[in-house]
């Protein structure tokens, strides 16, 4: 469903993602893991159309981005191919970004009712139902700033989710959150895996990175160092770094 | 709200103080004496005023010329002392010839009752009339009856003003220059200039395109006001100009600037004679005491005026303001400069010129615009440019993860602008929005160079007739205080309830 090839990015010269490979099928949960400043977000934001790389492509449902160097790439194409992937793809990033002048609920009906072009009451419905499915149904008139941090972002998730995305992208979801927020946050990601959705992570919580993912993938310097099941990252790993950087861990 | 209630009630009684006070400035020592112990008479007159009285001479700038330089010189002259001329504004001239600034103001001062409460004049050294000027190809107005219902456009302040409020129909344009009213005559923007004859002679005579109609009319008689205790001065003034009207002086210099007409004999009646035709009013106006009646209406008409180009300028600043804070934000490099550009220039240069080019300038290349039209699109313009880079700066605070998270979404770039974006934007730029309409309440005086009469015209309109400028002053002032103050409050009370959570 989304295939990520070659893909490298550098910033004045300085390499940000070198090579980066990725091949995710419907229903898959991959976790990107690795130390800060590695690249993790860089590349979910790619993917996302938020940032432009130079050279490789990332395809989502035969929509393709190619990078700015590539011989075939046109801007034209690439901004269509990113409007369309958007419309595909969800994504929760770590400072929550909601809309502070809006309440939760119009949070969650702005997009479906001027994207989407559905009706304010279908709209208002499937927000509340999206609300619900991340247990905050009676905040729906709160406004972003009276909620915490793990509610905020719990409404994130379901402002994603109403736009009914095929896949969901989730940059470093519980990185700002006070430790006993964070539960409340992963249980609803978790919930969302067990029903089906396709899901990269990129996260510091190794233990539910173990918990949920089919694949993990360990990356230091915008390269992947290394790939593999759970079981395989956490339990045995081949790479010295590898090694040395689940150690700072208790998993 | 009870300090606010607080507040505007000592200015109340501040005022009503005030207002039974008349402060009489008194100069010590008498001012014939000082002219002649110091050998120096110090005259107060405005050049801007214009020819043919006084002006700068276009070949000499520093050199000031004009009939009335040479009478002032010649009076100095016979009283064997030098001159020391003092700029001052016409509006203003009798006020600081009371304030003790200079010892004589003589610069086509009309002698009317209205004035005579205030200082006193010496025998008139010249009889004006008002004179119709038209365009040469203009064939319909002939006599002064025929002005009812016409554009006319006159100075301000003068008896040609009274007369054609007297006629009751005429829609009058009042200007503070003398070239203003027969460019837009020109323009088409006027019927008719009614006006001073010895400024009809010098500036429309020798123009193929302006024509003078019709005999003159009102005659009266242009003045030297002294401070009303100089009464020994006035008599030694009245006895210098009795010698220059006997000797020919007088005449010679008029006849000099093409304004000696028969009327000038008058001058040479018996000084008792003379000193009676001063003191009758020169037209039959009635005589109004300034009363509440008669001011307060007028004033509410400027304010009424004021408002009206405050909301809609500030209408245009706004939409203005924000397209071109998002040209300059998101365009692409030409757009972006195109839009910078703009900004600089307007926020570079005065808006009185741009109000200029506006109004005066256009006409050049065929775009003839209304007073009214010009002065909301010149402040309008003007501020759209301070507005941008407030809308730029608001914008530019809202963190980008804001944009981020909407573009996720799949909401477009304009989407997002609008509903994201300017929204959060306005929040924050609320509070110096506020700040650029009340100063852009107060700017908007500055459109009566373009013969807009607004609250600040209207004032000085009034305090120069009646020479009360300290109470009207404070009334004017309470009127745009009581103009901002309220926006202030509902900006306050806005900014609480759209505040982020």
């Amino acid at each position: 469903m989304i295939k990520i090839s070659n893909l490298t990015k550098h910033y004045d010269h300085e390499p940000l993602i070198k090579d980066f490979h990725l091949n995710v099928v419907k229903g898959d949960v991959i976790s990107i893991i690795g130390p800060s400043g590695s690249g993790k977000s860089t590349i979910l934001r790619c993917v996302n159309g938020l940032e432009n790389f130079q050279k490789g492509y990332i395809s989502v449902n035969g929509h393709t981005i190619y990078g700015i160097l590539e011989h075939d790439y046109n801007q034209g194409k690439n901004s269509l191919a990113i409007k369309d992937i958007r419309g595909k793809i969800g994504m929760v990033f770590q400072q929550f970004n909601l809309f502070p002048h809006m309440t939760v609920l119009n949070n969650l009906m702005v997009a479906p009712m001027h994207v989407m072009e559905i009706g304010h009451d279908e709209a208002e419905s499937r927000a509340i139902s999206m609300l619900k499915k991340v247990r905050l149904g009676k905040k729906a008139k709160s406004y972003p700033g009276q909620l915490s941090g793990g509610e905020q972002q719990r409404v994130a998730i379901a402002r994603a989710l109403a736009m009914k995305p095929e896949a969901m992208l989730f940059d470093e979801p519980t990185s700002s959150l006070d430790p006993e927020m964070i539960d409340d946050v992963l249980s609803v990601i978790r919930e969302l895996v067990s029903e089906g959705m396709t899901t990269i992570i990129v996260t510091h919580e190794m233990r539910f990175a173990k918990n949920i993912s089919r694949q993990v993938v360990f990356v230091e310097h915008g390269r992947i160092v290394e790939s593999g099941s759970p079981e395989m990252i956490f339990c045995n790993p081949q790479n010295g770094r590898t090694k040395e950087f689940l150690n700072h861990f208790i998993v | 709200m009870e300090r606010h209630f607080f507040i505007l009630s000592i200015i109340a009684i501040a005022l009503s103080v005030l207002l039974h006070t008349d402060n009489n400035v008194c100069t010590a020592q008498d001012t014939l004496e000082k002219i002649r112990t110091t050998g120096a008479l110090t005259w107060g007159f405005d050049a801007q005023g214009g020819a043919p009285y006084v002006f700068t001479d276009q070949k000499h700038p520093k050199k000031l010329i004009g009939f009335e330089v040479e009478i002032a010189e010649a009076i100095a002259k016979e009283l064997g002392v030098k001159v020391h001329y003092f700029q001052n504004e016409w509006d203003s001239i009798l006020l600081s010839l009371q304030r003790g600034d200079f010892d004589m103001a003589l610069n086509g001062i009309e002698i009317t009752s209205e004035r005579q409460q205030s200082v006193l004049f010496t025998r008139p050294y010249y009889v004006y009339s008002e004179q119709i000027v038209v365009r040469a190809s203009d064939f319909k107005i002939n006599t002064f009856e025929d002005l009812h219902g016409k554009r006319v456009g006159t100075l301000y302040n003068t008896v040609a003003k009274q007369m054609l409020e007297e006629m009751g129909d005429v829609k009058i344009k009042i200007y503070s220059g003398q070239v203003e009213p027969f460019k837009d005559l020109l323009d088409n923007r006027l019927d008719a200039v009614f006006i001073d004859l010895p400024i009809a002679s010098y500036y429309a005579k020798p123009n193929p395109q302006l024509r003078l109609v019709g005999e003159p009319v009102g005659e009266g008689y242009y003045g030297i006001a002294v401070r009303k205790e100089d009464t020994r001065f006035a008599e030694e003034l009245n006895r210098v100009i009795e010698k220059l009207l006997r000797s020919g002086e007088i005449k010679k210099i008029c006849q000099k600037w093409g304004i000696w007409n028969l009327a000038q004999e008058k001058l040479y009646l018996h000084e008792d004679l003379l000193q009676k035709y001063a003191e009758i009013p020169p037209s039959p106006e009635k005589r109004v005491p300034l009363v509440v009646t008669t001011f307060l209406p007028t004033l509410l008409k400027g304010a009424c005026i004021t408002i009206g180009i405050s909301v809609l300028s500030m209408m245009i600043a706004v939409s203005l303001g924000i397209i071109l804070a998002i040209m300059r934000l998101y365009g692409n490099k030409w757009v972006k400069k195109l839009s910078t550009a703009y900004i600089e220039i307007y926020r570079g240069t005065p808006l009185l010129i741009q109000l200029y080019i506006l109004y005066y300038g256009l006409p050049n290349i065929g775009i003839t615009l209304t007073a009214f039209t010009a002065a909301i699109l010149g402040l309008g313009m003007n501020y759209a440019a301070y507005e941008a880079e407030i809308y730029r700066a608001g914008i530019q605070a809202i963190p980008g993860g804001q944009t981020e998270a909407a573009l996720s979404l799949g909401m477009s770039r304009r989407l997002t602008l609008k509903k994201i974006i300017l929204p959060q934007a306005l929040r924050i730029t609320l509070p110096p929005i506020t700040n650029d309409f009340i100063s852009l309440l107060k700017d908007s005086s500055l459109v009566s160079v373009i013969a807009l009469v607004e609250l600040t015209k209207s004032y000085s309109i009034l305090a120069a007739s009646s020479m009360k400028f300290f109470q009207l002053g404070i009334i004017t002032a309470l009127l745009y205080f009581g103009m901002s103050y309220p926006l202030s409050l509902y900006s306050r009370r806005l900014e609480k309830k759209l505040k982020v959570l």
